[in-house]
């Protein structure tokens, strides 16, 4: 008898499930048991996998939730691509939706924020511009350029004290988050990613930035939601870590005079 | 404000933020190192299938899950919002609140 792929496939994501009749090792003796071994190493692999992803969902929930959950969501969610970095792409969307965690409003956008801190580490390397081609600028030709960020810049939005809570739940003696909203930044100085806090217009500025808007036209933006957007600070933060990779002149300073409506 | 203003406010904002960074010199020369977490970070971002997940011996056959309140979002409660919503993240609310 010879046993499908499909059997052999859907077994594996079931563990309550009969093990496929006829698999025989190489002596002709039936190999259930190997094939019991196979499918929990596979099971074991993917909890410990999601696990290492996700490592402040982890500090949140406990262990035995975390490795609940993992086993939830593998068989739910098996990997999608053969490259194991990309696993648990999902468990945001899917953490959103279990009823049981549903009071822990925070933990997908944790969840999305180690996604992206991933995402950076593993994002193409830049190099930062040279500033003194900032410096040679007229005011005019810098309001009106546009600049390229890092492939490694991550800006996750949060309605929760998102960048609070990465803290509390990674360093000692972290203060306790409060009930805001914040906002985070990923930068990618060199090789390790760097989680910082930014200004909810600090983040309307980047947004505007990559979206390809000019700096006047980004701090326009920004300073719609607040009239006191610091640009320096924002600026200074990019500059600091690495991820103004080049400026792009756009034209004329006037063309963009118009999207002051 | 008018535009020329706003030319030179964001001109002079960023010679400012400029000038802040002239103390970092393009003088780092870290050589790539994979597996060196941040200090004080718990974990480096690289992600799972960067290193050898062991063989397991526990049974994971099961699929079944029970919330147990540990974690630590169970002594993180966030205080209310301005507008009243509920912002806490402790289990044992949550366990109360499940249809039984």
């Amino acid at each position: 008898m010879i046993v499908s792929q499909q059997d052999f496939y859907d077994g594996l994501l079931n563990g309550s499930s009969a093990i496929p009749n006829g698999l025989v090792d190489n002596l002709g003796q039936p190999a259930g048991d190997r094939y019991n071994v196979y499918r929990n190493n596979i099971a074991a692999s993917l909890i410990e996998a999601l696990k290492e992803g996700f490592p402040v969902v982890q500090t949140l929930l406990g262990t035995e939730n975390m490795n609940g959950l993992a086993n939830l969501y593998f068989r739910k969610h098996p990997p999608t691509s053969r490259l194991m970095v990309h696993f648990g792409h999902d468990f945001p969307d899917f953490l959103s939706q279990m009823p049981e965690l549903s009071h822990l409003g925070y933990l997908p956008d944790v969840a999305r924020m180690e996604l992206e801190m991933r995402r950076s580490y593993h994002a193409r390397d830049s190099r930062p511009m040279d500033t003194q081609e900032l410096e040679t600028l007229t005011p005019e030709q810098l309001f009106s350029s546009a600049i390229e960020l890092a492939p490694s810049l991550s800006l996750i939005r949060s309605s929760w004290p998102l960048y609070s809570i990465w803290r509390f739940n990674t360093e000692d003696n972290a203060p306790k988050p409060e009930a805001i909203a914040e906002d985070v930044l990923i930068l990618r100085k060199e090789y390790d990613p760097e989680p910082l806090f930014v200004s909810p217009e600090g983040a309307d500025f980047i947004t505007a930035l990559r979206e390809g808007k000019t700096i006047g036209q980004s701090y326009e933006t920004a300073l719609l939601r607040s009239s006191t957007f610091d640009l320096t600070s924002t600026f200074g933060m990019l500059l600091a870590g690495d991820a103004i990779i080049s400026l792009n002149q756009k034209g004329h300073f006037h063309e963009s005079a118009h999207f002051t409506a | 404000m008018s535009n020329t203003l706003k030319t030179l406010t964001v001109a002079s904002a960023v010679a400012a933020a400029l000038v802040g960074q002239t103390t970092i010199a393009n003088a780092q020369t870290k050589e790539k190192c994979y597996g060196v977490s941040l200090a004080g970070k718990n974990d480096c971002a690289a992600g799972p299938g960067t290193t050898c997940a062991g063989t397991s011996t526990v049974d994971y056959q099961g699929n079944a899950w029970t919330l147990v309140p540990t974690g630590t979002c169970t002594t993180m409660e966030l205080p209310a919002m301005a507008d009243g919503t509920p912002r806490q993240g402790s289990l044992e609310e949550l366990d109360r609140d499940l249809p039984s």
